[in-house]
């Protein structure tokens, strides 16, 4: 799950990073693909080398101590306004067939719950130029419709991100999930576009609270090379963060 | 606002007592993860504070146990709960539950909340940002509106300016007058400040203008803005104040479990906010060991810069 997060940052880029899987991705993309990499942080860090300890919040010391830039959260937030970054880490309690993302109002045993909220996931989402969501791969979480819109995929199918005014070069790119790899098609709706190591299919579309969409010649998810587990050892001894 | 002559600071007390009556709104949280105002919302729950109306982009679990006292009325913030573990338990049960009050809640994102500050600094009646199109934030909350841009064919969303009754910011170091440095990541602090009818600043230190003046660069508020200035060492605990202290993690997991039903959440506001009478009687109770843990293990200062001529 961590190595296929970390392949989907490319040299050079321009990150939004979050927390906790997302954080050991960008880690793991700095020391093997992508060292050119810089990662931002809504609470207004840049960061051009990964934090040297492991974090609970994006304001920990460590994540300031050897920041490139410490400032306002506007000053790292208008680069999404302005197009500049290119791909963003979400995570979410519902995703829907259109890679929509709810995490304000949830449902436990027939009862609505409130959830935090958007934090800057819905800026991620409306301005980023891709999104790549991570989260477990179960019914409760993979919907047919969000109950609530809080960070905007493809609404309701292709052509409605435009249609709202969101920005041409914006949207889901990837759903990775401890099952396999979603993306997106030209409809807007997502598909399975690879499967992990050891995962039937039948259980991801067990699992998914829509009919999933397989193609014929679904792949399997590349694991991970021997450079990225010895980067991952490294980055997370205890596989605190990585033990699924 | 007025360049002081007089020493601005006060007790805490004396602070919220004047500048922080019930009803007011009140920006906190606006370092976001770190250098959360803990001790001043909690003097607020200590002086009964009721109807305020919490204003801050994330606000960890402050704004969660003030809303558990019963002090809120509103929440104008993009994420409320605990940041260690997700779930505020106090918020929930307002929100779903009104326990023990019913709250609205006025949902922003990170970035919506910042301009909203940032238009009320700049003195406008709103900015324009293409963030939160699409999203069902728009149908609750009403001062994010679409409109089409007046210059090209963009639809637009107008974020209205927000200007709280006050604004509480944790500081490193501040003078007497208010002029204070400040460091780290910033989130809507600035903003927030300049915005703000009022600031309290909470100083870890008071030191002199000279040392203020010999880095006019860290001095992110000058001090006319500030109305009092409160010198509270540890009054970010247990969030973080870089170059001072660390984040007591295990103080936000506690509070996850002790809130996790109403009964255990009012013993703890009995034993950590209620039956202590000042931060340093808090500290007491956080005790040596935790307190030796949290201190800076390795200073790393900045290379100076030389401001000469």
């Amino acid at each position: 799950m961590v190595a296929a997060a970390a392949r989907e940052i490319r040299d050079g880029e321009l990150v939004f990073v979050g927390m906790r899987l997302p954080m050991i991705a960008f880690a793991l993309a700095k020391r093997t693909h992508a060292p050119g990499a810089t990662g931002l942080f809504e609470n207004g860090i840049i960061r051009d080398t990964p934090a040297p300890t492991l974090l609970y919040t994006m304001g920990d010391p460590p994540n300031l101590c050897g920041a490139t830039f410490c400032g306002d959260m506007i000053s790292v937030m208008s680069l999404l306004q302005q197009g500049r970054v290119n791909v963003g880490f979400l995570g979410a309690a519902e995703v829907d067939r259109f890679g929509n993302l709810n995490t304000t109002w949830g449902w436990r045993n027939g009862e609505s719950v409130r959830l935090p909220g958007s934090g800057g996931a819905c800026d991620i989402a409306c301005l980023s130029q891709r999104t790549v969501v991570i989260l477990a791969h179960d019914p409760q979480r993979f919907v047919a419709r969000v109950r609530h819109i809080t960070s905007p995929g493809n609404g309701d199918g292709g052509g409605w991100r435009r249609a709202q005014g969101l920005p041409e070069r914006s949207g889901p790119s990837a759903i990775i999930t401890t099952m396999g790899v979603l993306r997106f098609g030209e409809d807007g709706e997502a598909f399975l576009a690879s499967i992990h190591p050891g995962i039937h299919v039948e259980d991801v579309v067990r699992n998914t609270g829509w009919t999933l969409r397989v193609p014929h010649d679904l792949v399997e998810t590349p694991g991970p090379s021997e450079a990225e587990l010895a980067a991952i050892r490294e980055i997370d001894p205890n596989n605190f963060w990585t033990k699924a | 606002m007025t360049a002081a002559t007089v020493s601005k600071i006060v007790s805490m007390p004396q602070a919220i007592g004047e500048h922080v009556p019930s009803g007011s709104s009140v920006l906190m949280g606006a370092e976001l993860e770190q250098m959360i105002p803990f001790s001043a919302g909690q003097e607020m729950i200590r002086q009964a504070r009721r109807d305020l109306t919490l204003v801050g982009p994330i606000s960890d679990i402050l704004f969660d146990q003030m809303i558990g006292a019963g002090c809120v009325s509103r929440v104008m913030a993009a994420w409320v709960g605990n940041a260690s573990s997700g779930v505020g338990y106090c918020f929930r049960r307002a929100v779903e539950r009104a326990i023990p009050n019913a709250i609205e809640t006025v949902d922003y994102t990170n970035f919506t909340l910042a301009m909203a500050l940032h238009a009320a600094a700049l003195g406008v009646p709103f900015l324009p940002t293409s963030a939160a199109l699409g999203s069902d934030l728009l149908k609750s909350n009403p001062n994010l509106r679409e409109f089409a841009s007046p210059v090209n064919e963009d639809r637009l969303i107008a974020v209205r300016a927000l200007r709280p009754d006050v604004a509480i910011v944790p500081v490193q170091r501040a003078d007497a007058f208010g002029n204070s440095h400040l460091w780290g990541n910033l989130g809507v602090a600035i903003d927030g400040a300049r915005a703000s009818r009022k600031v309290i600043v909470v100083a870890e230190e008071i030191v002199e203008p000279e040392v203020i003046a010999s880095d006019p660069n860290r001095t992110l508020i000058p001090g006319f803005f500030v109305a009092a200035v409160v010198h509270e060492p540890w009054g970010s605990h247990p969030s973080p104040v870089q170059g001072y202290y660390g984040r007591d993690h295990d103080f936000f997991a506690e509070y996850h479990e002790q809130s996790r039903k109403q009964e255990d959440f009012e013993r703890w506001l009995e034993d950590w906010v209620l039956k202590v009478s000042s931060r340093a009687d808090y500290m007491k109770k956080v005790g040596e060991a935790r307190i030796a843990n949290l201190k800076v293990r390795k200073h790393a200062f900045t290379a100076p810069a030389d401001f000469g001529f």
